[in-house]
C-alpha cells in the first residue's frame, strides 16, 4: 500500500484523496517513510517536517470530511526548494550562512500551495544560492541522482528533482534562474517547468538573479506539473515583477493536448557540437513521433545563442553580488566575530568569508567587477544588448513556429567532481537553458528516454513565447503520452531500486 | 577639534567667487513606506515610535523579501517636481547605489541614478534683504531613507570610541525625494543667505504641497551645501567640499558663510582644498572633515530589477500640475498687494517666517495690520522670551478674535495682552479668558462719569486749568479714572467723558 501511495501522481494521488480511498495522513506518513528508508543516500532534503507535515495533512482531512471545498491537489504531499523562505521552517538556500534561520514569513509560493491544501515535507537540497548545475556547490553535501548514486542529480534544483525521482514526494517546487528546473529534471527523467518571468510570484525567493529567477514546478509528469502550475501562477501585489492578467488554465491544457498542425522550430544552435550522441538520438527520435502525430517540424536559427552563456555570466553575478550583499551578520544568519573583537566591516567580513562557499565568492567577485564603474559599459551593459539581441532571436524564430525544442543539456548526469575543477565546463551545462531566462520565455523539460552508451535520463525541452506557457503542456502532455505507450510506462519504472539502499540510510531526524 | 583658520568674510569675498549646490532631502509625510506597507515615521501619526517597531521582512531586507512602489509617493514626487518647474520624466527607473553600511539593510539603497522621475526645473528664491534669485535645479529623484545608528560608550556619541552601536531600521525605507540645485553663481556676498533661502523656499513649497511635515530638527528637511571658491577672473570651478548634519536654517547659512571663509584662507595660503565630505557642529559653529569623497566613489549603479520603470500617464500629471497650490514667490507678491503693506514691512512679515500664520488670521478675519501687528510685535516677543516658536504658541484663529475684540472696543491693547497671555497659557479662547478674568473694558458710562466727578472733585486746580482752555491738563483726570478702573477702560471715550464733565 506505501509503496503504492508514493508511486502514484499527484494527480492520481488527489483523486484517490478526493475519493476517499485514503486519507492525507496516509499519503504524507508514506512519503515519510520513504524520506526515512532512502534519503540518507539520496541526501535529496535538507530539512523534513514530519510531524507538522502529519498535522497538516489531518487538518486536511478533517476539512475535508467536513465536506470544504478542496482542489485537485489537496492533501498531497510537496517538497519545496530551500531557496523559498518557509515561516518557522529553516531556509537556508543552500548556504552556511543562513544556517539556522527561521523566516517570519512565508514565500508566496508556499503559502499558494498552503492554501491549496497541499502537504509541505520539508525543504529540499540545492546548489549554495542555486548556484551550480550539480548540487555539488550546497554547504550541506550533493545530493545523489537516484538513477545512479555516483552521479549528480542536475543543479541547482537537483533536491527538489531528486526527491520526486526517488518517490520522496509527488512533486515539488523549484527554482530556474538558468536551467535550474529544467537541467535536473532532464538527468533524474523528471519534468520540469520555468514558467513565464513574472508568471509566479518571487516574493520570499531568496534572489539569486531578479530578472531571471523563476519559480516553478518540478514533477514526474505533465499534467501534475500543470496542476502545480494552476496553483501558484498569478499576480502577487508583493511583486512588481509579477504579471497582472489572469491566466488560463494548464491543467486543462494538459487534457486537450493534441500537436495536430503545431509548429515546431528546432534550434539549430542547440543541436550539434557538444551534444552527446544518446541526447541528440532521443531528441529526433521525439521529433519524428511528433511529427508523425501531425506536427510539422522546421529548423530555425538563434544566432545570438551562442552569446547567451557570456551575458547570462556577467547579468547573473552582477545582480547576485547585490543581492548577496544583505548577508552580513547584522540582522540575521551566520555571524563570525574576528578573534578578540572587531569593527562591524570586520564582522561582516569575516561572516562573508566563513558563510559564503568558493563558487558564491567567485560569482560576488565577478558581478563586483563586472558594476564597477568604468567596466560597467563593456560588461553589464554589453550582456544586456546581447539579451535584447536574443529576445529578438526568439522574437523571429516565433513568428514562424508555434513552440521551440532543443535538448535540455547537452549531456546525461556526470560523475561527482568531474566538472568541480572547471567552472566554465560546468556552465556550458546550462548552454541550451540560459536563453529562455535572458529572455523571459517559458520552458519545460520532460523525459524523452535513456541514452544508449550510459543508461540515463535524456529530457527534450519546448520552449515557448512569452505568456504561451499553456503551449508547452500541449506539446509536453502529447509526446509524454506518446513516449509513454512505446515504453510501456514512464520512464521512471525503469530506475534502479533504491531500496536496497534502505539498509544504509541514516536517521533521518539527524539532518 | 582644531578650529580652522578663516578669512574675513569681506576680504574672501574680495578674492575669490563663491559657488554653491544643494542638495536637500525630503521625507514625504506618505502613510506607508517608499517600498513597504510598514508606517511611515515621517508621518505625524508615528512620529516617535519604538525602534524596530514600524518594520516589515522589506524594511529589514529579509531573504526573499521585494520592494513595491507607493503610488503616493510617486504623486507626491511629481508634484514636488513640478512645484520647482522641472519636466516629469513619462518614463523613470530606479536604481541600486551599492554600498556596506549597517543601517542600509540591504546593503543598497533604491535610488534612481540616470533615469530621475523630474529634472530641469527653476525656483525663485527671495532673499532677507529682498533680492530675487533664480536657482536651477538639475534633478529630483526617489529614493528610500536609510535606518539610524546609535552608538553607545563613548563620549561623543560618534562610532569612534563607541562600545557597540543599535540600529532602529523605523526610519529604513521612509520615502526620499532629493532636490538637487545646477551649480549656483552670483551669489556673491548673499550667497550664504541664498542658501538659507533656498531651504526655507523648499520648505515652503512642500508645506503648500502637504507632502511632508517639513521639520528639520527631526531630519524631516536635510540640507547638503557644496560650496567652492574660484579665484576672481578664473573660470574653472574649485574644489568643492560637501558639508551635511546641517539641520537648521540658520545652521545652513553659517555652514556656508563658514567654509567660504575656511577655504579662502586656505587657498589663499597656497593650500588646496581637499574634495570630502564635511560635518557641521552646531555648538562650535565650524565643520570637521568627514571621509574623502571623489567623483570615482563606485556605487556600481544599476537598474533595479525588482521594480519596472515608472510610468506616469499623461492624465496623472495633468491633474496633478492642475492640483498644485499657488508658488511661494509668487504668493508673496499677492499677499503683499491684497494687504497693501509697504516693502520694509512685508520683508519684515516675509522674514519673521510667520507669513502663513498672517495670512490665516487674516483669513479669520483680522485686518492685515492688526494681524501684522500681533504676529511681529507682542506674539515675536512672548515666543522670543520663552524660546519657542511663534507658530506652536497661538492659533491664527485667536489671534483674529483678539484683534476684533480690540477693533469692538472690548479691549484695549493693554487689556489684549493680558489675554493673549491667557490664551497661551491654555485658558481658552480670547472671548473666554475675558469673561473667566473679567478683563472687558467698561463701557458703562455711568460707572466712568462717577469716577470722573470723583477724580476732579479730588484735583480742582485740574478743573480750573481744563476750563481754561488747557485741555492737556485732563491727562492726571484721565491717569487717576483708568486707574480706579484697573485699565478696563477705554482712554479715550474717558478723555471725551472729561472734557464734557469740566464744561458742565
Amino acid at each position: 500500500m506505501s509503496d503504492e501511495l508514493i508511486r502514484l501522481s499527484a494527480a492520481a494521488l488527489g483523486e484517490k484523496l478526493a475519493a476517499g480511498e485514503v486519507s492525507s495522513v496516509e499519503a504524507t506518513r508514506a512519503h515519510l517513510d520513504r524520506i526515512a528508508a532512502v534519503d540518507g543516500a539520496v541526501h535529496a532534503f535538507l530539512h523534513v517536517e514530519g510531524e507538522r507535515a502529519i498535522e497538516t495533512a489531518a487538518e486536511i482531512d478533517r476539512r475535508r470530511a467536513a465536506g470544504a471545498p478542496l482542489g485537485p491537489l489537496a492533501g498531497v504531499p510537496i517538497a519545496i526548494k530551500d531557496v523559498l523562505v518557509t515561516k518557522g521552517m529553516p531556509s537556508t538556500s543552500g548556504s552556511r550562512i543562513l544556517e539556522g534561520w527561521i523566516p517570519p514569513y512565508d514565500a508566496t509560493p508556499v503559502t499558494k500551495v498552503r492554501e491549496a491544501g497541499m502537504i509541505p515535507l520539508g525543504k529540499t537540497n540545492m546548489d549554495e544560492f542555486a548556484m551550480g548545475s550539480s548540487t555539488e556547490h550546497s554547504a550541506y553535501g550533493p545530493t545523489h541522482n537516484p538513477w545512479d548514486l555516483d552521479r549528480i542529480p542536475g543543479g541547482s534544483g537537483g533536491g527538489s528533482a531528486a526527491s520526486v525521482a526517488a518517490f520522496e514526494a509527488p512533486l515539488a517546487l523549484g527554482s530556474d534562474t538558468g536551467g535550474s528546473i529544467r537541467q535536473p529534471a532532464h538527468v533524474t527523467g523528471t519534468v520540469g517547468v520555468k514558467p513565464t518571468y513574472g508568471a509566479v510570484s518571487r516574493y520570499g525567493s531568496i534572489a539569486l538573479a531578479s530578472s531571471l529567477d523563476q519559480i516553478g514546478p518540478v514533477t514526474r509528469t505533465v499534467l501534475d506539473a500543470a496542476l502545480l502550475h494552476d496553483v501558484i501562477a498569478g499576480h502577487d501585489p508583493l511583486d512588481s515583477t509579477s504579471i497582472p492578467e489572469a491566466w488560463p488554465s494548464m491543467a486543462d491544457a494538459v487534457r486537450r493536448a493534441d500537436v495536430s498542425g503545431l509548429r515546431i522550430g528546432v534550434i539549430k544552435e542547440l543541436d550539434g557540437e557538444g551534444f552527446q550522441a544518446g541526447v541528440r538520438q532521443r531528441f529526433h527520435e521525439s521529433l519524428e513521433l511528433l511529427e508523425k502525430n501531425g506536427a510539422e517540424i522546421v529548423e530555425v536559427s538563434a544566432p545570438h545563442f551562442e552569446y547567451s552563456i557570456a551575458a547570462y555570466y556577467l547579468i547573473l553575478p552582477a545582480e547576485a553580488s547585490s543581492n548577496l550583499a544583505k548577508f552580513d551578520s547584522v540582522r540575521f544568519g551566520l555571524r563570525v566575530t574576528p578573534e578578540g573583537g572587531g569593527t562591524v566591516e570586520q564582522v561582516m567580513s569575516a561572516t562573508r568569508e566563513a558563510g559564503f562557499g568558493p563558487e558564491v565568492k567567485r560569482r560576488i567577485i565577478l558581478g563586483t567587477y563586472a558594476l564597477s564603474a568604468g567596466y560597467y559599459d563593456a560588461y553589464y551593459g554589453s550582456a544586456q544588448k546581447v539579451r535584447t539581441l536574443v529576445q529578438r532571436d526568439f522574437d523571429a524564430a516565433f513568428a514562424n513556429v508555434d513552440v521551440l525544442a532543443s535538448p535540455t543539456a547537452p549531456t546525461t548526469a556526470f560523475k561527482f567532481g568531474e566538472k568541480l575543477a572547471d567552472p566554465v565546463s560546468m556552465y556550458l551545462n546550462d548552454i541550451a537553458t540560459i536563453p529562455a531566462n535572458l529572455a523571459g520565455v517559458p520552458g519545460i523539460s520532460l523525459p524523452s528516454g535513456l541514452a544508449p552508451e550510459d543508461g540515463l535520463p535524456v529530457g527534450i525541452q519546448f520552449l515557448a513565447p512569452a505568456r504561451e506557457d499553456a503551449r508547452l503542456y500541449n506539446v509536453g502532455a502529447a509526446l509524454e503520452q506518446l513516449l509513454e505507450a512505446r515504453w510501456g510506462g514512464p520512464l521512471l519504472a525503469q530506475a534502479p531500486d533504491l531500496s536496497a539502499h534502505e539498509l544504509t540510510a541514516t536517521e533521518e531526524g539527524a539532518l | 577639534m582644531a578650529r580652522a583658520e578663516l578669512m574675513d568674510f569681506d576680504k574672501a569675498l574680495e578674492l575669490f567667487e563663491p559657488v554653491i549646490g544643494l542638495e536637500v532631502h525630503v521625507e514625504l509625510n506618505t502613510t506607508t513606506k517608499m517600498f513597504s506597507s510598514a508606517p511611515n515615521p515621517a508621518n505625524s501619526q508615528f512620529h516617535g515610535a519604538e525602534p524596530n517597531t514600524l518594520i516589515t521582512p522589506v524594511c529589514l531586507g529579509l531573504p526573499g523579501s521585494l520592494p513595491v512602489v507607493n503610488g503616493d509617493a510617486v504623486k507626491y514626487s511629481i508634484s514636488l517636481g513640478l512645484a520647482l518647474g522641472c519636466e516629469i520624466a513619462p518614463s523613470s527607473r530606479f536604481a541600486r547605489k551599492n554600498y556596506f553600511y549597517p543601517d542600509l539593510a540591504k546593503n543598497y539603497q533604491i535610488s534612481q541614478y540616470d533615469e530621475p522621475i523630474a529634472f530641469d526645473g527653476e525656483v525663485e528664491v527671495e532673499l532677507e534683504n529682498g533680492r530675487v534669485f533664480t536657482v536651477p535645479i538639475e534633478r529630483a529623484h526617489m529614493e528610500e531613507d536609510a535606518g539610524k545608528l546609535t552608538h553607545v560608550g563613548g563620549s561623543t556619541g560618534r562610532i569612534q570610541g563607541a562600545e557597540y552601536s543599535l540600529v532602529d531600521y523605523n526610519r529604513a525605507g521612509v520615502p526620499l525625494v532629493e532636490i538637487v540645485t545646477r551649480p549656483i553663481f552670483g551669489g556673491e556676498a548673499d550667497t550664504p543667505a541664498l542658501a538659507k533661502a533656498y531651504v526655507a523656499t523648499i520648505r515652503d513649497i512642500v508645506l503648500s504641497l502637504g507632502i511632508s511635515e517639513a521639520r528639520m530638527e527631526r531630519g524631516n528637511l536635510r540640507c547638503d551645501a557644496n560650496v567652492s571658491l574660484r579665484p576672481r577672473g578664473q573660470e574653472k570651478l574649485g574644489t568643492r567640499t560637501e558639508t551635511k548634519n546641517v539641520n537648521s536654517m540658520r545652521s545652513v547659512e553659517r555652514a556656508v558663510r563658514y567654509e567660504i571663509q575656511r577655504q579662502a584662507a586656505i587657498l589663499a595660503g597656497g593650500g588646496t582644498i581637499i574634495q570630502e565630505t564635511r560635518h557641521w557642529h552646531e555648538d562650535t559653529g565650524a565643520t570637521s572633515a568627514g571621509r574623502p569623497k571623489s567623483d570615482a566613489d563606485d556605487y556600481r549603479y544599476f537598474p533595479e530589477p525588482d521594480l519596472l520603470p515608472v510610468v506616469p500617464s499623461k492624465e496623472l500629471v495633468d491633474e496633478l500640475r492642475a492640483a498644485l497650490p499657488e508658488a511661494p514667490a509668487a504668493r508673496r507678491r499677492r499677499l503683499k498687494s491684497e494687504w497693501g503693506f509697504s516693502d520694509d514691512e512685508f520683508q519684515i512679515v516675509a522674514n519673521s517666517g510667520m507669513l502663513n500664520e498672517l495670512a490665516e488670521t487674516v483669513a479669520a478675519g483680522a485686518t492685515p495690520a492688526a494681524a501684522r501687528k500681533w504676529w511681529t510685535g507682542e506674539i515675536a516677543r512672548l515666543a522670543n522670551a520663552a524660546d519657542v516658536d511663534a507658530s506652536g504658541l497661538v492659533s491664527p484663529e485667536h489671534v483674529a478674535e483678539l484683534a476684533q475684540l480690540v477693533d469692538s472696543g472690548t479691549l484695549t491693547d493693554r487689556l489684549a495682552r493680558q489675554v493673549l497671555e491667557g490664551v497661551i497659557a491654555g485658558e481658552g479662547s480670547p472671548q473666554q479668558v475675558v469673561d473667566a478674568r473679567g478683563l472687558a473694558v467698561v463701557s458703562d458710562d455711568g460707572a466712568l462719569i462717577a469716577a470722573i466727578d470723583e477724580a476732579l472733585a479730588s484735583q480742582p486746580d485740574v478743573l480750573a486749568k481744563i476750563r481754561d482752555g488747557k485741555v492737556q491738563a485732563a491727562g492726571a483726570v484721565i491717569g487717576a479714572v483708568m486707574k480706579a478702573m484697573q485699565g478696563k477702560a477705554d482712554a479715550a471715550r474717558v478723555r471725551e467723558l472729561v472734557l464734557e464733565r469740566a464744561q458742565a
